[in-house]
């Protein structure tokens, strides 16, 4: 069971022994021109989560290629590279100088920024246009905050992606106690911790028995417990976000924890738990024939 | 134990599932690695807890845990919160560490209410602090911002203080700071500083830009929100030198003279006390 980071939650760079300790690393999103992010304040705790709005902050696909990747290149973890744009062809040109990067493993599709338009159609569009841009592994980041996930999901499944992760955050506002006023400088921002959880349980679910695609679960994984519910609910490797902030030593942590919680599910391979949830199980189909019983009676 | 799995020979994907034996469900094992050579996370016991003013002297047990130079912060898990809190040491006691803290959100005021015994996990040091190459020391502080003063004074041999307060409640703080002029508001602490020094300065931002434009030599201490404090959230960007970057890694202690945070940031700074909630 791969445990990854989601994308913007570890700068590899200022932390390379976190890096280290996972199966992947995931780059912030790299988009076409450099930007700076948004003005602070940019992070807000809130009662089961935090919210940010960095604003895709990075050094521009330029810069990335010259002066990061190589550096990550160094670092001896498989290097997964998050891109984001506002136009599909945009995309495609991302996708095209990565083609050929040797320290790049596979390629994230950020087309959950609040900035592009998160339609089955447009998700279509990105990923069929990246397909065709680079040979390299794709994996295609949505949103939980549309009407039918699966949907979403069975459009980039069309276009060729050969993953999904699952899920980015969720818009949020907290208030000020005093002002009342937002706390980020831009109103509302992505909603992440163990707020998200349930969330990202549902989208997993929804998409794994709609695509059947392996899935990188993340949201609210702060424990080998909440990585098991995501593989159960379908994911094939999973993802730590927020946790990091607070646990840099998390990787191994839920690392030894999903270990042990396996090994007590008495499955053998983890491989034999991914997506347990749907399974008709023994147990389930006598509570399901008792219940029929006693409606008869 | 070491959390870091050994990385040797192939380090493709699907790796297999591996690592130290589980943590038990009471105390989960914390990692005592170094994680870039310099920091580290260690669960440490809480020995006392005294009140001083508004304020609270977290003192703690240190274990492996460097105390690193005066102006670096930690990272305190703050019971039962999401995130933990930035907080620059106070005082370095042989075995210790000491933090200030001013209870003005849900996890300063979950970190006062800790009880001797308890435990919480500490990352740190982190950032970059003061430098101590100073000739004619001055301490500058106002109000929690005076938290990393007691550990800077020990380091530059009791230099003299100037530190300003709200009030003679907040004034209270001041002993722990050796050989301190204490001003009180509606006085200001740039009022009472004088040439020749060089001035070493923590406190809330219309302190540190009024002292900034005093002396753009003198070095400031800066506070941001943060979550986690080294270098992944990017949630504590500050405009340094004209761009926005990461004041955990960049900072918290900054040149006024090179490194002016601009007036962007002051703009945009909400001119509360300093102090992590």
């Amino acid at each position: 069971m791969r445990i990854l980071n989601a994308s913007g939650c570890l700068d590899a760079l200022t932390a390379p022994a976190v890096a280290r300790s996972l199966d992947a690393f995931v780059t912030k999103t790299v988009t076409p021109l450099p930007r700076e992010g948004n003005a602070p304040p940019r992070i807000a705790e809130v009662e089961h989560g935090m919210l940010n709005s960095i604003g895709l902050a990075n050094p521009g696909i330029d810069r990335f290629l010259a002066h990061t990747l190589p550096r990550l290149g160094e670092l001896d973890v498989p290097v997964w590279v998050s891109v984001g744009a506002f136009t599909v062809a945009d995309y495609a040109d991302l996708c095209d100088r990565l083609d050929d990067r040797p320290e790049v493993d596979a390629i994230e599709l950020n087309v959950s920024c609040p900035n592009v338009d998160d339609v089955p159609a447009s998700v279509g569009e990105i990923v069929a246009a990246s397909r065709a841009a680079t040979r390299k592994p794709l994996y295609t980041k949505l949103s939980p905050a549309t009407a039918d996930i699966a949907e979403v999901a069975r459009a980039a499944q069309k276009a060729g992606t050969d993953g999904l992760s699952l899920v980015n955050t969720i818009l949020g506002l907290a208030l000020d106690e005093q002002t009342l006023k937002p706390r980020l400088s831009r109103g509302a921002g992505g909603l992440s911790g163990a707020a998200l959880k349930p969330i990202a349980l549902a989208a997993v679910y929804a998409c794994y028995a709609a695509t059947g695609l392996p899935i990188v679960g993340m949201g609210g994984i702060a424990s080998g417990r909440d990585a098991l519910e995501l593989v159960a609910a379908g994911a094939a490797s999973v993802a730590l976000g927020t946790i990091l902030f607070s646990d840099p030593g998390a990787p191994a942590r839920i690392r030894a924890e999903l270990a042990s919680e396996i090994a007590s599910l008495g499955v053998g391979s983890s491989d034999n738990a991914i997506g347990l949830a749907h399974a008709e199980t023994a147990a389930t189909s006598e509570t399901a024939a008792r219940a029929a019983a006693m409606s008869v009676q | 134990m070491s959390p870091l799995l050994p990385r040797a020979g192939n380090t493709r994907r699907y790796w297999p599932l591996a690592g130290p034996s589980p943590a038990s469900a009471a105390e989960p094992a914390l990692p005592n690695d170094v994680w870039s050579g310099v920091f580290r996370r260690e669960r440490c016991r809480v020995l006392t807890v005294e009140t001083i003013g508004p304020y609270t002297l977290l003192r703690v047990e240190r274990g492996a845990l460097n105390p690193g130079a005066p102006g670096q912060f930690f990272m305190l898990e703050a019971p039962a919160r999401p995130l933990p809190r930035p907080m620059s040491l106070c005082l370095a006691p042989p075995g210790e560490l000491a933090f200030l803290v001013d209870p003005i959100g849900p996890g300063t005021r979950a970190l006062c209410a800790l009880q001797p015994g308890d435990g919480l996990a500490i990352l740190g040091p982190l950032g970059n602090g003061f430098r101590l190459d100073v000739e004619r020391p001055l301490l500058v502080g106002g109000g929690i911002g005076i938290a990393p003063l007691p550990y800077l004074s020990d380091a530059l041999g009791r230099p003299p203080a100037i530190l300003g307060f709200r009030s003679d409640g907040h004034a209270e703080a001041a002993r722990l700071v050796p050989n301190a002029e204490i001003v009180l508001e509606p006085t200001y602490v740039t009022e009472a500083i004088t040439p020749g020094h060089d001035v070493l300065a923590c406190g809330p931002e219309p302190m540190l830009a009024a002292v900034a434009r005093l002396e753009p030599a003198a070095q400031l201490a800066w506070e941001a929100p943060m979550a986690c404090g080294y270098g992944a959230c990017y949630g504590c960007a500050v405009e340094i030198g004209g761009e926005l970057r990461r004041l955990c890694i960049d900072g918290p202690v900054l040149s006024a003279r090179a490194e002016r945070t601009s007036d962007r940031l002051l703009a945009s700074a909400s001119g509360r006390q300093g102090g992590s909630a």
